[in-house]
Order: C-alpha cells, then structure tokens, then sequence
C-alpha cells in the first residue's frame, strides 16, 4: 500500500492519480466516496477498481495511467515507473512559465487539498456511523465474504472477462495501454484537438430566420408578416500552419503528415495556408514542401490574403546549430546568405502574428538547446503529442504580445 | 453532494440474454443509475455504444426515448422548441383556429423533456453527442445536473418526476468539455478482440465459412495493427469487406495469399499504398 496522507487511508490514490496525469477532480473524487459510503462498492476490489474507473477517469487516454496506478496502490505490482510523469518532465527542463498561472495554480491545489481534507472527514464520519468500521474496506478486498452473489441471476451472461482474476491482476494487464495520449497521435484525435481553434461571426449569406426580428419587424407592421433573414454563425478563423521539412525532420515526417491531414480534415477554417521551411526561417517561405515556390517573409500575411487575426502554428524541431538561427549568414543552403540573422527573421514573424503557437515534436526532455531557448521564448512552444496540441490550441485562442528585443 | 445515494429501491442493471455487458459496464451503469448521473459511453464506431442503451432500458424495463444529435442541434431542442413561425402563420392566416392565443399549443417536447415529464422513469439516449456543437454539452449542464427546465414562453416550470437515466455516446469527433465530463459516470467500449470480432461477424454473417471468417478476421487485425495508417478500418468495414468476399465467391486460401476488396477496408489513397507496400514486404503472408 502506498504512502498514506493525514491519516486518510486511500488519499494517496488520489494523489498518485493526479502525479500520473490522470486529471481527477476534488468534484469527481467526492463522488467515489459517495458511492463508496452509498455501499456501491461493498467491500470488493474488483468492484473497486469498475467503480473508481467509471467516476475517476474520463477519457480512454486516462485508462493506462489508471490501471498502473491502481496495480501499484492496490497490489504488490511494479511501480509505474518510467511513465513519462508530467511533473517529472517538467523538473527535467522547466520551462518558463507566466508568474500568474504558477501562483493561480498554486492556490487551487492549496484549495483543492484543504477542502478535500474537510470533506472526507465528514464523509468518513457518516461512513463509520452507517457501516461498522466502513473505512477498512481497503485491502481486505478479493477475500470479502459478500461477493457477488445475487447479482447475476440465471440467463444473465457476463461477456469475455475471466472473473477468478482479481482486480489488480486485470488492472495489471493494462488493456489500455493503446490509448496512451502521450505514445499515439492519430488523425482523427489531432482533428478533434484542432476542431476546437475557431472565431465564430456571422457574414456571407442571409439564409437563417432570424426569430426575434422576425417577430418584432411583424408586430411593427400589425402583424403583417416580415421575415427576417441572417447569415448563419461560421468559423471566420485562418489558420497558418507553418511546417519545417527535411535534415532533423525527417524523423517525424508521419507525424507532420499525420497534422496536415487532421488540419485538412478539420475543415471548418476560413482559411488554411499549409507553408514550408527548412531548419529556420529566413526571408522567404515556401508554399510545397519542396522548397521551389517561395513567399517573402515580410507581408506574409497580405501575400495570403489574411490579416492579423490569423492563428499561425508553427511545427518544428527548433534544433539546429546555433549560429544558423543567431548569425547572419548562417544559412544551412551555402548558396543562401542571409543578411539579418534567423532569430530576426523568427521575430518578425512573431510580430506578424499575435495568434501564435510552436509545436515541438522533440520531447520535452531534449529541449536543453539554445536554438530550442530562444525560439521557446519567442512562441509559446508545446510537445506534439494530444495534449501539447490541446494546450497550443488554448495558446492560440489567447493573443500573446510577442516578447520585447 | 446534495443527494444521497437511494440503494432500498435501487435498481440494477445486470445485461439481458441479447446483450453481452461485460462487468466494468454492469458497474458503470449502476453508477449511473444509483447518483442519477449522466453514463457517457465513448468507443470506435461500430463497438456497440447505441445498442447499449437500448440494451439497459430493456433490462430495466423501462421505455427508451432517442435523441440523435446533429451538426445543428441545440441543446435546447432536447427540451422543447416552440413553434414561432407556426405560431405567427396561425395568426396571419388561420386565426379562426383560435389556438394562437395559447402559447402552450406551440410547444413541442424533445427527448428530455418528455422523459422529466413522463409518469414513469424512463431511459434516455442523447446519441452521438460530438457532432453537435462544442458549445452544445456545457448547455444541457444544467438541466441534466437539476433535472428540470423552465419553458420560457409560458413561465411553466417542469421538475422531472422520475429522474431519467441518460446514456450519452460519443464517438469521439470532439473533445467533450470538462466540466461537462466531472459530471459524467464514464465508459468505455475497447475495441473487439479477435475472439469478440469473430462473434460479432458471425450476428452479421451467420452463413459464412468459418475459415474465410477467421482468415479474415486475421487480415483485418494485421491490417489495424499496420503503423502508419490514417484511418485503421473498423467493425463495419470489416462486416461490408466480408459480404464483399462472399458475393465475390472469394476462397479463404486467397484471402490469406493477397487481400482483395482491399478498397472495402481502407478508404485512403495513402493507406492502400502503406498496405500494399506492407503486403509485398510481407510475401503475402
């Protein structure tokens, strides 16, 4: 049994669920306990581990996290070590994060923890009142002399799982390891995650009713029907995805193909502008992934035909030598010379676009780099990986003045 | 927490002979049922998600009522929608009617709204609720958490009379929002094994050769198992596959060697390259 907290048995739980990312809240976590004190449980593991998963975890890429979690605080099975833990990833190479939100956090975790220390006494109170001895159940589970009984009557058939494993055996299998966030990406949850970068307005065609003029342009004219007509509610965002192909890229070439078909299949932008670089950006971007069709990098935006409000994404790896992105003339291509540096050239994009956000297919352990430094200070730079692209998503509906020289 | 879990009539649901729930599921659902939560069941298309709730409401005995959500659907419209444009032709053109002066004539309840007011408790499918709008689940927040909803053109407010079991399925088109999911008692369907699948074809094909069913159900998991896929074929492409091989007479020896039909499985021009490279890398078996 793992480390126990303020005399609260199974707290640790909790905390161990959230130190492995799995994101339960105090809400969620006062639900299991009344289910618990409701005797949903019983005093079962197995039941335990159904119930905690329903009111616990909600989305399938949780599923792994919690079933390593629950063998660990439950069983005698291997520590989940090696999970790419977030906080782990984050003590590795910190990363400068705005005062505001650490301070914010801080004290909902203070919160959190406080009111969640209150709450389960009062539920542990009732709970000895109701059950004898009601928080003992802990460990006693699989030997619990009230099984199942009664609950299958006859003809009731209980599909594909054999029922004489316990439920930290079943948990132990990790049956849901193919769901991690943090090891798939495929097209259809990158098209979820970027489904969620929009600015609605409405313009174009007037063909909805528009109800309340309606009514009220007919009641103008004593009841002489006027219909009313507006344009329908769109996306009005465009979106820049800004992508660096070839040398170090290669490696991840599925996944920048796997982005650009979500960005595509996502299709509800106004408008969607894939653009090419290699290594750094210098004065020009390229419209193929071959390099051969450029755009000059000042008045990007006007060459598109977007204005500033447009979302620009970058993807890349962000390493490279450092005098490639710091000195003029560093150029990778000899026959290039670049006559203002690349981080230059970097921050005038960034002034281009208030909407902006870098996505790094590195991860995040890598990202001790200079190069990787100096542009992570420019953009707001986040792991490729579903929930890095969920957080470049929230990043880019927040315009971000870009940094001063 | 303000209610209190009722376990004197609790009751509880266990699968039905038509049914296979498997004992993470039966938990789920009694959740659910026992904090009057919505259950919210995610999974691949073609797991099962929308018979499962007819499943539940079976096995409780209880009516089914379905709402299947659209890319235009509001969340009010589970509720009721009130019929203005109705309304305002009745009065411009049909005033002998005489019903114009009554705004409750005009109502139309949606799914919700009749399982609030239905004498007796019922089920509840909000199917697919992903396609709608991102906004559309924050919005059914209240409702679903108080369990009654006011009509505004009336000033009628309705409290459930029997708080409804609510099974939502999503097939994961969206991201659903938080607050919305802290609500939610969760399931998830995985995605059939072998043994399962070979199950499941045999509901839809029950007069095909079992070696081709296996040969096949064999290719179908090397298939998904490929890397690199954009779009891994699912159940209902491996059921239409099948009839595929079945009308076309195909013998279970050359589903083994190539795989033909292979358009039936995979819908992408990159995908049918990746599988063909896959296949000749492969020898064909």
């Amino acid at each position: 049994m793992g480390a126990e907290l303020a005399g609260a048995p199974f707290l640790g739980f909790f905390y161990l669920l959230r130190a492995q990312g799995v994101p339960v809240s105090v809400r969620e976590w006062l639900t299991l306990l009344e289910c618990l004190a409701g005797g949903l449980v019983g005093a079962d593991l197995s039941r335990l581990y159904a119930v905690g998963r329903a009111v616990l975890v909600k989305r399938e890429r949780h599923l792994d996290a919690y079933d390593q979690c629950f063998a660990h605080y439950f069983g005698d099975a291997e520590p989940p070590a090696g999970l790419p833990s977030a906080l782990d990833e984050w003590l590795r190479a910190p990363l400068p994060l705005p005062a505001l939100d650490e301070e914010t956090l801080a004290r909902l975790e203070r919160l959190d923890l406080e009111g969640l220390r209150r709450r389960f006494e009062e539920r542990l109170r009732e709970q000895t009142e109701r059950h004898d001895g009601g928080s003992r159940w802990v460990g006693t589970g699989g030997t619990s002399p009230f099984g199942h009984s009664g609950r299958h009557p006859t003809g009731v058939r209980v599909g594909g799982e054999g029922r004489s494993r316990s439920a930290v055996q079943v948990a132990a299998e990790r049956r849901f390891a193919p769901y991690r966030a943090d090891l798939t990406l495929d097209t259809r949850q990158l098209s979820a995650a970027l489904r969620r970068l929009r600015a609605l307005g409405r313009d174009g065609r007037a063909d909805e009713l528009d109800l309340d003029a309606t009514i009220h342009a007919t009641a103008r004219q004593c009841g002489e029907l006027e219909v009313v007509l507006r344009p329908p509610r769109q996306n009005r965002l465009k979106l820049v995805l800004l992508m660096d192909v070839g040398g170090s890229m290669d490696d991840f070439a599925h996944l920048v193909g796997r982005l650009l078909s979500a960005a595509h299949r996502a299709h509800h932008f106004r408008a969607f502008h894939p653009l090419y670089f290699h290594n750094c950006v210098y004065e020009h971007v390229f419209r193929d992934a071959q390099l051969r069709d450029p755009l000059p990098l000042d008045d990007l935006a006007h060459a598109l035909g977007v204005d500033a409000e447009a979302r620009l994404l970058v993807l890349g790896d962000a390493h490279m030598s450092p005098y490639e992105l710091m000195s003029a003339g560093g150029a990778l291509d000899y026959r290039h010379h670049n006559l203002k540096a690349g981080l230059e050239h970097m921050r005038d994009l960034r002034a281009a676009f208030p909407w902006a956000a870098w996505l790094n297919p590195l991860p995040r352990r890598y990202w001790e780099h200079p190069t990787i430094d100096a542009l992570g200070a420019l953009f707001p730079m986040f792991e490729l990986t579903l929930e890095g692209l969920e957080g470049a998503v929230a990043a880019l509906s927040r315009r971000t003045a870009s940094p001063p020289r | 927490m303000t209610h209190i879990i009722n376990t004197d009539r609790f009751e509880r649901f266990t699968g039905t002979g038509a049914y296979v729930a498997s004992r993470d599921l039966q938990e789920a659902v009694n959740v659910a049922l026992a904090l009057s939560r919505p259950l919210l069941v995610k999974g691949e298309p073609g797991t099962g998600k929308t018979h499962l709730a007819r499943a539940v409401a079976e096995a409780l005995g209880r009516p089914l009522l379905t709402w299947h959500v659209k890319s235009t659907s509001k969340a009010q419209e589970g509720l009721y929608t009130y019929d203005a444009v109705q309304r305002l032709h009745d009065s411009r053109f049909n005033a002998a009617a005489g019903a114009v002066a009554d705004a409750r004539k005009y109502i139309r309840y949606g799914a919700l709204g009749r399982a609030f007011l239905s004498p007796e408790p019922c089920v509840v499918l909000i199917d697919e609720v992903d396609k709608a709008d991102l906004e559309f689940p924050n919005d059914l927040l209240h409702e679903l958490d108080a369990m009654s909803f006011a009509v505004y053109e009336t000033g009628d407010a309705h409290v459930a009379v029997h708080r409804p079991l609510v099974v939502i399925t999503s097939n994961n088109e969206k991201e659903l929002p938080d607050a919305f999911l802290r609500r939610c008692v969760f399931h998830f369907i995985s995605f059939p094994t072998p043994e399962q699948m070979r199950e499941i074809v045999r509901v839809h094909h029950p007069d095909l050769e079992g070696r081709l069913v296996s040969e096949a159900v064999t290719r179908f998991y090397w298939l998904r198992g490929l890397s690199g896929l954009r779009k891994p074929p699912s159940t209902s492409e491996l059921v239409d596959w099948l009839s595929a091989l079945s009308r076309g007479g195909v013998p279970a020896e050359e589903v083994a060697a190539r795989v033909p039909f292979l358009g039936a499985l995979l819908k992408k021009e990159q995908d049918l390259a990746a599988a063909a490279r896959a296949l000749a890398g492969r020898g064909g078996r």
